[in-house]
C-alpha cells in the first residue's frame, strides 16, 4: 500500500507559526483540582514522614514487608497484616541525573534521582527520591545512603519531608 | 445455548456515600473485589484470565487511570485493560472476552470518588468541543437544560412528569440501604428547587456520590458449577450518536434507542412493554429517565406513565426500583454498573425491603453523561 | 485460550507524523480511518464496530476524548469504544478489534490510533507529570524521562552493556525511516552523534529517545468469511496477549520486563508458537528509548536475556538479517504520536507481510509477524500477532 499510496495526510506547521500570528490561537487554562482521600495506608506512611520515620506493612502470608505500605497484599491478595517501622537508611537500586524538569525546560543544576531500597524492608521493596551531598561521579548502583531530614517544624507529612538521600561514608 | 451464554456469578460494592474520607479508591474497590470473589467462591490469583477497568482519567485526577488498577482487584501480572467508558460497556467487554475465549472468567470493575474532585464542574466543562460548544461563564450543564427543553416539546411529557421521576426515585431510595439520596418529597419541592439550566432545575440533578462495583462474569460451563443463581446476559449491546452538540438528535436518546434494538433481538425480547419485571435505566438527569423509558420501548408516553404510578414499585413495571441515580447518587462511570447491581439484587432475590415479588427479567441501560450520545443496553434474567 | 473464530487485517493506513500538524484530532482520525478503508477496499458502509485508541486526555485538554473524536473515527452511529492502556494502546487497539469479531459480536472492526500531543502548552511532556503517583511521586517534580531512564541505568547494569552498544539502535532505526514516507525524525547518523548529543536525564541522550508527535493510523479487522470476499491470500490474526504489573515499578527490579514475557506466553499460545525465537519472522517491537528495543526482544523471548545487544552488532536485526526488527524505523525513526506510534507498527506487520512495503520490505520471505508496544509505569505489554497462510 505504501508503494500505491502517492499522498500521506497532514500539513505540518512550524513551531513559530503559534507564535507570529500565522495561525489562529485560543488558549485554556485548565486548572482542575483534586482532594485525594490518602487512605489507611497512604495516609499512615504520610504522617509518620512527619514524625521523621518511615513505615512499612506487613504480609504473614507472603512475609514480605512492604514499602510503600499498603493495605493489602497484591500478590496474596488479602489484608495486610501489621505496621512495621523501617530505618531510613537503604541501598541505591537505580539512579539517574536529570537535567529536564516536567514540562522539558532544562534545568539549571541536574537533579540526582534515584530508587533506594530500603533497610528492614523486603527486598527491592523502596521507592523514588533524590540524592545530595554526592559527586556525579561517585554514585554507584549498591550504594549505601541516609536519608537527610528537614527539620521538625518544617516536615507536614509529604515525601518532600526528606530532603534527600546522602552516601553513609565509612 | 443463545441468551444464556454469559453470567454474572459474583457481585460486590463499597459502601456508597456521599463522602468517603478515610478511605482512598483504592480501599474502596479492594473492599468491593473481595466480597464479589468470595461471593463468587473463586480464588482470583489462579481463576481470573481477564480484568476490565471503566474509567476516566480527569475524573480519578490521574493520567493513564489503568496504572492504578491491578494491585486493589488482585490483577497484578495478568491481564487487564480500561476501556473508557460506563460500567455496563465494560459488562460488554467482559460478554466479548468470554465469547472469544479469551477467559471463561471475566472480572469488570467501576468506581466513583467524586468526593475527591474539587473541580467537577470544570471536568464537566472540558467535555465539550473547546472550539465550538464550551461556553465561558455558562453553568456546565447546559446541554442538559436544551436537552430537557427539547425532549418536553417533542414527547408532551410535563414537567410535573419529570418531577415525579424524582419523588418516585427519593422515595424508592429511602427502602434502599445502600442510597444516600433518600427522602419523602413533593412535587412541589422539585418545582421549586433553584433553577441550573432552565427548565432544568437543582432537585431534577443527581447528585454525586462515591463507591465501587466489581462484578464476575463466567462462560455457562463455569457459571453453573460456581453460583446457585447465575444472572444471564442475554443480551448486550452499546451505541454512538454524534458527539458534536449541534448535530444532536436532543431529546430522542438515539444511543439508547439502537442499543436496546440489538440486546433485545440477541435476547430475543419482542414486547418490551410485556416481557420485563423491571428497569433499571439511567435517571443522571430526571427528564432522562423518561427520555429512555421511550427509547427502548418500555412506554410510548414515559410522563404519563410515570405521573399515574405505573413505574412505581407496586406499579404494572418498576422502573429504578433502586432509586436510580437520584436517589442512590451518581457515580460517574460508575452509574451503569450500580444498575446492574441493583439488578443482580433483585433477580436475586436479595432486595430487602425494596424486593419485587416478580423478578425473573430485567432491562437495564446506561448512559454516559453529557456531552455524550454514548450508551448501553443490556437483558438480565434468572 | 480456545479461539472461536478466525480474524483477518484487510487493510491499513497512516499520515504523516510530525512534532505539529494543523488537523485536528478528529481529522487525523478521519484521514487514517479513510486509507484504512480504501486500503481494504470497504466502506464505511460494512464497518459495524469502531475501537479508538489514545493516550492521555491531558494532551488535548478534553475530557472524554474518546467520544469527542468518535465522528473522526468512523463510529456515528456505530457500536464504539475507546481503550486506553497508556503506551500500549497503539498494540492494544487491535487487540480489542479482534476480540470484538472473534465473539461474533462483530463482522467488521475499524481500529484506529490517534494521538495529538502538540495541544499541551508549553510542551507535552508535562502531561507525563500527571501519570505519577501523587502521594509518593508528583512532588518530586517527576517526569517520565527519569522513570526510563532509571530502567536504563538498571539494565545496563544488570548485563555490562555500554552506551554505544545501546546507541547502534537508534542509528539502525533512523537509517530505516528513511524509507518510511511518513517518518518524522528519519536520519543518517552514527554512534558517535547519539553519544555527543545532548544529555536529558543520563544515560539518555536526545538521540536515544523520540520526541512528542501528531499522527494517527488504522487497521481493519474482519472475521474470514467477510476477508476471504475481498482477497484469496488474507493476512490472519493469529495471537494477543497483554499484562500488567503493580503499580509499585520501585518494588521491581526494572532489568527484565516481566509482564511482557506473561503477555508474550499469551499470544503464542494462542498462535501456537513454542519457540518465538525461530518461529517469529520479523518484529516491530516497541522503541520509544533505543535500550528499549533490547529490553523488549529479552521479554518477548526473541533474544536471551542480557543477549539482544550482541544481536544488534551482529547485524542480525537489520532489514537484511535473521530476524529484522522495527523495519519500519520504529518510534525513533518515525514518530511517537503515542497510540498512533503502536499501530504504525501494526500497519507495518500488514505492509510486510503483503509484500506492499516497498523499500522497507525485508530481505528474506516473511510469514509470521510480532508488534508489540509498552505502557504505564514500568507495567504494561500488548502484544499482537499476525501471520499470513
Amino acid at each position: 500500500m505504501s508503494e500505491k499510496v502517492k499522498y500521506f495526510p497532514g500539513k505540518e506547521i512550524r513551531p513559530e507559526a503559534l507564535d507570529d500570528g500565522e495561525l489562529l490561537v485560543t488558549h485554556y487554562n485548565a486548572d482542575l483540582k483534586y482532594s485525594w482521600a490518602s487512605g489507611v495506608a497512604v495516609g499512615r506512611f504520610l504522617s509518620e514522614l512527619k514524625n521523621g520515620r518511615l513505615i512499612a506493612r506487613k504480609c504473614n502470608k507472603c512475609e514480605r514487608i512492604l514499602i510503600p505500605p499498603r493495605i493489602f497484599c497484591e500478590n496474596c491478595f488479602r489484608n495486610t497484616d501489621e505496621w512495621v517501622y523501617v530505618k531510613d537508611t537503604g541501598t541505591i537500586n537505580t539512579y539517574s541525573v536529570a537535567h529536564v524538569g516536567t514540562d522539558a525546560h532544562r534545568l539549571s543544576e541536574p537533579l540526582f534521582v534515584a530508587v533506594v531500597n530500603i533497610d528492614g524492608a523486603s527486598e527491592l521493596m523502596g521507592f523514588l527520591h533524590l540524592l545530595g551531598e554526592i559527586e556525579e561521579k561517585e554514585i554507584k548502583i549498591g550504594m549505601k545512603v541516609q536519608a537527610v531530614w528537614k527539620p521538625e517544624n518544617d516536615r507536614v507529612g509529604s515525601i518532600l519531608d526528606i530532603k534527600y538521600f546522602k552516601p553513609i561514608k565509612n | 445455548m443463545p441468551g444464556r451464554d454469559v453470567a454474572i456469578v459474583g457481585i460486590g460494592a463499597s459502601k456508597f456515600d456521599s463522602t468517603t474520607i478515610a478511605q482512598s479508591y483504592k480501599e474502596l474497590t479492594f473492599d468491593a473485589a473481595r466480597k464479589a470473589y468470595a461471593d463468587s467462591g473463586i480464588d482470583v490469583r489462579d481463576d481470573v484470565g481477564s480484568f476490565i477497568c471503566c474509567a476516566e482519567d480527569f475524573w480519578e485526577g490521574n493520567s493513564i487511570s489503568d496504572e492504578y488498577a491491578p494491585d486493589q482487584l488482585g490483577a497484578k501480572l495478568r491481564p487487564l485493560f480500561t476501556v473508557s467508558g460506563d460500567g455496563l460497556l465494560g459488562l460488554a467487554h467482559a460478554y466479548m472476552h468470554i465469547m472469544a475465549g479469551v477467559s471463561d472468567i471475566v472480572v469488570v470493575e467501576a468506581h466513583s470518588k467524586l468526593s475527591d474532585v474539587e473541580s467537577k464542574d470544570l471536568v464537566e466543562e472540558l467535555g465539550y468541543d473547546p472550539t465550538f460548544a464550551r461556553i465561558p461563564g455558562v453553568d456546565s450543564k447546559y446541554l442538559a437544560g436544551l436537552e430537557m427543553r427539547r425532549y418536553l416539546e417533542e414527547s408532551g411529557s410535563s414537567i410535573e412528569d419529570c418531577a415525579a421521576v424524582v419523588v418516585k426515585n427519593s422515595a424508592n431510595a429511602l427502602k434502599n440501604p445502600l442510597a444516600s439520596y433518600g427522602g419523602e418529597l413533593s412535587l412541589e419541592d422539585v418545582l421549586e428547587s433553584e433553577e441550573i439550566a432552565s427548565p432544568l432545575k437543582k432537585l431534577d440533578v443527581s447528585r454525586p456520590s462515591d463507591g465501587s462495583v466489581v462484578m464476575v462474569l463466567a462462560s455457562a460451563t463455569r457459571a453453573k458449577r460456581l453460583a446457585d443463581t447465575p444472572i444471564w446476559i442475554s443480551g448486550i449491546s452499546w451505541f454512538s450518536d454524534t458527539p458534536n452538540v449541534e448535530e444532536m438528535d436532543l431529546g430522542q436518546a438515539v444511543y439508547a434507542l439502537n442499543s436496546s434494538k440489538k440486546a433485545f433481538q440477541m435476547a430475543r425480547i419482542t414486547k418490551p412493554t410485556e416481557q420485563f419485571d423491571f428497569a433499571e435505566v439511567d435517571d443522571t438527569y430526571s427528564f432522562k429517565e423518561l427520555e429512555h423509558i421511550e427509547a427502548i420501548g418500555l412506554a410510548k408516553r414515559a410522563g404519563k406513565f410515570v405521573s399515574s404510578g405505573k413505574a412505581d414499585l407496586d406499579g404494572v413495571l418498576p422502573v429504578n426500583p433502586s432509586g436510580g441515580s437520584i436517589g442512590m447518587g451518581y457515580f460517574v462511570e460508575a452509574s451503569g454498573l450500580v444498575r446492574a447491581y441493583e439488578s443482580v439484587l433483585q433477580l436475586r432475590g436479595d432486595a430487602g425491603p425494596s424486593q419485587l415479588a416478580k423478578a425473573s427479567k430485567c432491562v437495564v441501560q446506561s448512559w454516559r453523561g453529557i456531552p455524550t450520545q454514548s450508551g448501553v443496553t443490556a437483558v438480565l434474567q434468572k | 485460550m480456545a479461539e472461536k473464530r478466525k480474524v483477518c487485517v484487510i487493510g491499513a493506513g497512516l499520515t504523516l507524523f510530525r512534532r505539529r500538524l494543523l488537523e485536528t484530532g478528529k481529522e487525523l482520525s478521519f484521514e487514517a480511518a479513510r486509507m484504512a478503508l480504501d486500503s481494504a477496499g470497504i466502506s464505511r458502509k460494512e464497518v459495524d464496530s469502531v475501537v479508538l485508541g489514545s493516550a492521555p486526555d491531558a494532551f488535548d485538554g478534553v475530557h472524554m476524548k474518546g467520544e469527542y473524536l468518535s465522528d473522526g473515527a468512523g463510529a456515528y452511529r456505530r457500536q464504539y469504544s475507546r481503550v486506553f492502556v497508556g503506551g500500549a494502546t497503539g498494540v492494544f487497539t487491535p487487540v480489542s478489534a479482534w476480540w470484538h469479531v472473534a465473539s461474533g459480536l462483530s463482522d467488521v472492526c475499524l481500529a484506529v490510533a490517534e494521538e495529538k500531543m502538540s495541544p499541551l502548552q508549553p510542551h507535552p511532556q508535562y502531561a507525563f507529570w500527571s501519570i505519577f503517583d501523587h502521594d509518593y511521586e508528583r512532588p518530586l517534580g517527576t517526569t517520565l524521562l527519569w522513570i526510563f531512564a532509571l530502567e536504563m541505568r538498571r539494565y545496563m547494569h544488570a548485563h555490562g552493556i555500554k552506551e554505544e552498544e545501546i546507541a547502534q539502535v537508534a542509528v539502525k532505526n533512523k537509517k530505516n525511516a528513511l524509507d518510511h514516507p511518513c517518518a518524522q525524525l528519519a536520519a543518517n547518523i552514527t554512534v558517535e552523534d547519539v553519544m555527543k548529543s545532548e544529555p536529558m536525564v543520563w544515560p539518555v541522550k536526545r538521540l536515544d529517545v523520540s520526541p512528542p508527535s501528531d499522527g494517527a493510523a488504522a487497521v481493519i479487522l474482519c472475521s474470514e468469511e467477510f476477508a476471504k470476499k475481498m482477497t484469496k491470500d488474507p493476512v490472519y490474526v493469529a495471537g494477543c496477549g497483554w499484562n500488567i504489573d503493580s503499580m509499585y515499578w520501585t518494588d521491581r527490579d526494572l532489568y527484565y520486563p516481566q509482564y511482557l514475557e506473561n503477555a508474550g506466553n499469551m499470544a503464542y499460545k494462542m498462535a501456537g508458537i513454542k519457540n518465538p525465537r525461530t518461529e517469529i519472522d520479523f518484529a516491530e517491537v516497541y522503541d520509544p528509548f533505543d535500550y528499549k528495543e533490547l529490553h523488549h526482544m529479552e521479554g518477548l523471548q526473541l533474544a536471551k536475556k542480557g543477549e539482544a545487544p550482541k544481536m544488534t552488532t551482529a547485524g542480525i536485526t537489520q532489514r537484511s538479517g535473521e530476524l529484522p526488527i522495527n523495519p519500519s524505523g520504529g518510534l525513533l525513526g518515525v514518530g511517537n504520536p503515542i497510540a498512533a506510534a503502536g499501530m504504525m507498527k501494526v500497519c507495518e506487520l500488514y505492509f510486510q507481510l503483503t509484500n506492499q512495503a516497498g523499500r522497507r520490505q525485508v530481505k528474506k520471505e516473511v510469514h509470521t509477524g510480532l508488534a508489540q508496544a509498552w505502557g504505564d509505569l514500568m507495567q504494561y505489554s500488548s502484544v499482537f500477532i499476525m501471520k499470513r497462510r
